[in-house]
């Protein structure tokens, strides 16, 4: 099979690894760098039988985490720092959220750019607050930024310059042309303080922006471990209210499929047929590392931009692109 | 994929699999008495971005756990160099065991010479050419120093030599066994020599670091002492993962320069810098 079953069964249930041959290792570990789950297989399958060369390998990986938590809370407080002079409320999201909250969810999680919530109000001062603290624009191009500023549910990204770490600033979870419309400000008012000046979402809330980021805005980038988060955030906190909290959000489909997915993908719960497809997205990774199934992930990209935005302004927008840069690398909408 | 093969580098193991049956070829007759890896700690592939690449001017992109997205493709004729340059760069950004420092080592009596500087200053045709008069080859890429211990692992991969480098280092090792001449690649002329027997041999003795050189080709003879702090902060700027190891890095870093003195030497030639180097090393 050419797929990341091994990984989603490993991160499940660590003893199933007992199998493993040093083959059976090396395409675990490449997958599970592939999709970013390395920490976290790291720490599940802490203390376990295995080959002395993969319990070095994963030692370093744990090491690595930590520090990758180290940096991501530095970087939350820098931003905590520079905005607080605002007053308003600032929530962490995503990875360095699950982090900040010691949650089951953050444990070995790898942690890319700090991503936080913001009032859609407060967008101009933090703007200003974050460029005043050494934050800089990535994007230098005009149609990039004003398409972010007139459509996006976040400014366009900022890097610092000394610490050359991303900060993505939202005032929404989903892109205000994607049909379902959230409501940004209900998930600010019931945020949890962490005590530290910071915030993060409610656990129901942050299973609803995983699915909506999973199901309602990207190409399925990174799936896997988006599907993890939900898994945990599952087992850790239940799901009582969250099917309430989904339809005020307006995502309750979005949602459902989650969870109908991470019992699929991770618990054996038998799959739907409705969900095949997206299993098949899920866990298309071989154990070299590679994206296998081209033609489903290719079908998922272009759904993602056909969630995103209205056909008549799709299609101006890849217009626009296409006449910019022959080449879709450069597409500016990222998953 | 297609072709694969597994080789162990000092501490490290690889796994590199290839849409082309050449490159592995070529990495299997290098590498021929290098060890295997259990299970490797890095994964790189060489592959054809579109299926015809693979026959029609057949292009070798570079990939693995980690990868450069900008890293330009080579042609089929480079395929060992983008091989080695593949597994240098999942050391580079994925390493996290080891603070690896841009340098060439070379040891004797236990303790080793680390010497670096930017591409050029002389670090790999110094090392090879202290390697041919006793010395143990370490590697003239990566100095693996282990935060832990203190000590300087080898990485002997094979060396990397460069336009006029490459006849110098013949010159002093006639009996070498060497890769193809690969001309007009994006660094000049590039052909690979295998370290010598003992160096590989004796690939996994760590080794305790004793002088730290910043050498620089084609000034008359001097050395000077460089201060700690400009030492410290070099080093930083010859690490490709001081900042992704943290805490452990700036330790390690810190006790190598407070143990080690640290000199930059220039050299006119090949000969007077060996020359300059045996004195330092024999008035430690």
């Amino acid at each position: 099979m050419t797929d990341a079953w091994p990984l989603a069964r490993a991160l499940a249930d660590p003893s199933t690894t007992a199998a493993l041959d040093a083959d059976g290792w090396t395409a675990l570990l490449t997958m599970a760098r592939a999709e970013q789950l390395i920490g976290t297989l790291a720490v599940r399958l802490q203390g376990l039988p295995m080959p002395a060369s993969v319990v070095r390998i994963l030692e370093d990986v744990r090491a690595g985490a930590e520090q990758g938590r180290r940096a991501a809370l530095w970087e939350a407080e820098m931003a905590r720092r520079a905005l607080a002079p605002l007053g308003g409320p600032v929530v962490l999201l995503k990875g360095t959220a699950f982090v900040a909250a010691g949650m089951l969810a953050g444990q070995g999680r790898s942690i890319g750019d700090l991503d936080i919530l913001v009032p859609r109000g407060d967008l101009d001062a933090v703007e200003a607050a974050l460029l005043g603290a050494g934050w800089e624009w990535v994007k230098p191009d005009p149609y990039d930024d004003a398409y972010y500023r007139r459509w996006m549910h976040e400014l366009p990204p900022l890097i610092h310059r000394e610490r050359d770490r991303m900060i993505d600033v939202h005032h929404t979870i989903l892109p205000l042309t994607a049909r379902p419309t959230p409501d940004a400000a209900a998930l600010i008012a019931a945020r949890v303080d962490l005590g530290n000046g910071l915030s993060v979402l409610t656990p129901n809330d942050m299973i609803v922006h995983a699915a909506a980021h999973l199901f309602a805005d990207g190409d399925l980038a990174g799936g896997l471990r988006n599907l993890w988060d939900i898994r945990c955030l599952v087992e850790e906190f239940g799901t009582e209210g969250l099917a309430e909290r989904a339809v005020h959000h307006g995502l309750s489909g979005e949602v459902a499929r989650a969870l109908r997915l991470s019992a699929s993908v991770f618990d054996g719960v038998a799959t739907r047929s409705v969900d095949r497809l997206y299993l098949r997205r899920l866990l298309a990774r071989d154990g070299w590392g590679r994206p296998t199934r081209p033609v489903t992930r290719f079908a998922f990209y272009v759904r993602s931009h056909w969630l995103r935005m209205p056909p008549a302004m799709l299609a101006r927008h890849l217009w626009t692109k296409w006449r910019k840069s022959s080449s879709l690398k450069s597409l500016p909408v990222r998953a | 994929m297609r072709h694969a093969v597994a080789i162990r580098i000092g501490p490290i193991g690889f796994r590199v699999g290839s849409d082309w049956r050449a490159p592995v070829a070529a990495l299997e007759t290098l590498y021929r008495d290098y060890p295997r890896p259990d299970v490797p700690d890095f994964t790189v592939r060489l592959f054809a971005r579109r299926p015809w690449r693979r026959f029609v001017r057949p292009s070798v992109e570079i990939g693995g756990d980690y990868m450069l997205p900008e890293a330009a493709p080579l042609p089929l004729s480079q395929g060992l160099l983008a091989a080695e340059m593949a597994m240098n760069l999942q050391m580079a950004l994925g390493g996290r065991r080891y603070l690896l420092l841009h340098a060439s080592a070379v040891e004797r009596d236990g303790r080793a010479l680390l010497m670096t500087g930017i591409s050029g200053a002389g670090k790999s045709t110094l090392a090879s050419l202290l390697a041919a008069r006793g010395w143990r080859f370490m590697g003239d890429e990566f100095a693996l120093l282990d935060p832990a211990t203190g000590l300087v692992h080898a990485f002997p991969r094979l060396i990397s030599l460069k336009n006029e480098g490459i006849a110098a280092a013949i010159a002093a090792r006639p009996d070498a066994r060497l890769g193809p001449l690969m001309p007009d690649t994006p660094k000049g002329d590039i052909r690979h020599m295998v370290p010598d027997a003992r160096a590989i041999a004796a690939m996994d003795v760590a080794a305790t670091p004793a002088l730290l050189l910043f050498p620089r080709y084609g000034f008359a003879a001097e050395v000077r002492p460089v201060p700690p702090a400009e030492a410290f902060v070099r080093m930083t700027q010859a690490s490709t993962n001081y900042v992704a190891l943290g805490e452990a890095g700036f330790g390690a870093l810190t006790r190598l320069i407070g143990a080690v003195p640290s000199l930059a030497v220039d050299y006119p030639d090949g000969a007077s810098a060996v020359a300059q180097v045996e004195a330092l090393w024999d008035a430690l």
